[in-house]
């Protein structure tokens, strides 16, 4: 069923041995390659677009979904949107992902606009990777939007491994109830030509609602990265912005953080950082007996876990 | 065995290491010591690799290692602790230990490092050696990164600089086993009288050269009476 190809980009992008367990649906080259639901987990093809509504029973426990998506056609423009219902006290794991394996002269592109709708109390984290190989151009564009409830919590991993010459990411994260948070991590990695470009919205808009932005990145070669996150305090509320980049060869960083307060009781904060790699650290592991350049890997790799 | 011979580190006509003759036989447990600024973490530095130096070899072993990169040294037995040890984001303290010690490490073991500097494991070994944690801990962490390597040569700069009482007592305790054990030589940079009284040789470092060198009891009253409140006359070679 799944081929060779198939199964090896499942492993990277969503850590699946074949069609791994639980609630799965797999699209590939644009259409639906496999599905299961789960008494708890309902997923179902929109009608009216392409994309998946996956439904998330309320006291739903310790679940997970895997969908992934695969592009292993040269030349393939695919466009998804996906809506998540999560049910009331609902904890699960969502594991999202996208590969592209382009080996030919065509570009491959895949947008996808995922749409969170979190109840109350829930608590959802969602694992996003992506992954890019072949020749041929590779575009991912990803839009995640958030609505939180009453005490609902979401944390946003989002990874993009290696292989994808072009990113524009987009996330916009409401919380509409109180006390509600939000965690992001995002951590990308460019080299070669690529480019990426994130930009995030959050707003806080209800009395105790926290949000904690993490970003972080490593450009190489002549890579170009531009972060503007920006977050909304409209309520007695928290939130940290934190973006850090290191930066090799000729690339470029660009971080823009903003961050606005409209009530009296909110408290933001942001810290920017871009750097290259402090020599003291390479220094250090070479103390410990690794060569500059095993050093300096380790680092990096560190630094984007 | 190390072997320093006439070495010389010069920075902008200023001698910071200034013709150093010095031997660090095998198993033996050597203190530096002297005023600040004088050298002694250049010294070190010159001897792991660091910085090069402007003139002078060093020996390890009988092998000419001075024209050898700061792995190679690592490689053949050298270890050395920061002063001022950096921070890494996203480097857990049981990383630093694994890449020190070459291997996996199980719990225990890594456990048995940080149990050496008065750290207890359970809390730190997934810890992030990042800003989260505080000066003396991160010094700590340092100090069982050389110990996780068991080298021939260990050389600590400053161990007991912002670590408290009671680890400050289960560290001399530790440099006291190694010696005990014969397991390595220790060249320890302090200005801890403590410290300074466990060792078998004093070398007293200003201006970048040797001025004193010796045990305990023929070193230590020289730097007592040389160090007058106030007045620091190693500093300044009497000249306040
Ligand atoms: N790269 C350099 N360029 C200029 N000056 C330097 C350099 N490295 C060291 N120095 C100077 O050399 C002197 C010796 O420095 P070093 O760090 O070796 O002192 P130290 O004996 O370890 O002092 P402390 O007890 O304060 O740690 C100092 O005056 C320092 O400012
Ligand atoms: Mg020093």
């Amino acid at each position: 069923m799944l081929n060779d190809i198939q199964k090896r980009i499942l492993e990277i992008v969503a850590d699946m041995k074949d069609t791994g367990s639980g609630a799965v649906n797999i699209r590939s080259d644009g259409e639906k390659a496999f599905r299961r639901n789960t008494e708890h987990i309902v997923i179902e093809s929109k009608t009216d677009k392409d994309g998946i509504d996956i439904r998330i029973a309320p006291g739903t426990k310790k679940e997970a979904v895997h969908i992934p998506v695969l592009l292993t056609k040269t030349g393939l423009q695919d466009m998804v949107y996906n809506d998540f219902y999560i049910g009331e006290d609902a904890e699960v794991d969502i594991i999202a992902g996208c590969g592209i394996h382009n080996c030919g002269e065509g570009h491959s592109q895949h947008d996808g606009v995922h749409t969170f709708y979190v109840g109350k109390n829930a608590s959802v984290k969602y694992v996003e990777k992506h992954y890019g190989e072949g020749d041929g151009k590779r575009t991912l564009n990803p839009q995640t939007v958030v609505y939180l409830q009453e005490g609902a919590t979401i944390t946003l991993e989002t990874t993009q491994i290696r292989g994808v010459d072009d990113t524009k990411r987009y996330t916009k994260v409401i919380c509409e109830g109180e006390n509600s948070e939000v965690i992001i991590r995002e951590n990308l990695l460019t080299e070669g030509e690529q480019f990426a470009h994130s930009e995030m919205d959050v707003f806080l808009n209800a009395a105790g609602s926290r949000a904690q932005i993490i970003s972080r990145s490593v450009a190489k070669d002549r890579s170009v990265q531009v972060f503007y996150p920006r977050a909304e305090g409209n309520s007695a509320c928290f939130g940290h912005v934190q973006c850090d980049a290191i930066i090799m060869g000729g690339a470029k960083v660009r971080a823009i953080p903003e961050i606005t307060c409209n009530h009296v009781d909110a408290s933001l904060i942001h810290e920017a950082a871009i750097g290259r790699i402090a020599g003291e650290q390479i220094l250090k592991l070479m103390t410990l007996g690794m060569d500059a350049e095993a050093a300096e890997q380790k680092i990096l790799e560190g630094f984007l876990r | 065995m190390l072997e320093i011979k006439n070495l010389s580190y010069r920075v902008e006509n200023a001698d910071i290491v200034n013709s150093v003759d010095l031997l660090v036989p095998d198993r033996s447990f050597m203190v530096i010591t002297g005023p600040n600024g004088g050298g002694k973490t250049s010294l070190a530095k010159l001897v792991m690799g660091i910085s090069t130096p402007t003139g002078g070899s060093i020996f390890w072993d009988g092998q000419d290692i001075t024209a050898l990169s700061v792995t190679q040294r690592a490689r053949l037995g050298i270890s050395y602790g920061f002063q001022q040890p950096p921070r890494f984001k996203g480097m857990k303290v049981r990383d630093l230990l694994e890449i020190a010690a070459g291997e996996h490490i199980s719990h225990d073991k890594a456990c048995s490092y940080l149990t050496k500097v008065g750290l207890c494991a359970r809390d730190y070994i997934e810890r992030d050696v990042d800003s989260s944690l505080s000066g003396g801990e991160v010094k700590r962490i340092e100090i069982a990164t050389v110990l996780a390597r068991r080298c021939k040569l260990m050389i600590f700069d400053e161990p007991e600089a912002g670590i408290d009482l009671w680890s400050f007592a289960r560290l001399t305790e530790t440099f006291q086993e190694i010696h005990d054990r014969k397991e390595a030589s220790i060249l320890i940079i302090s200005h801890q009288e403590r410290i300074i009284r466990l060792a078998d040789e004093i070398v007293l470092l200003a201006g970048g050269k040797i001025t004193a060198k010796g045990s305990v009891d023929e070193v230590y009253p020289q730097i007592v009476s040389d160090t007058v409140a106030g007045c620091n006359r190693l500093e300044v070679k009497g000249a306040c």
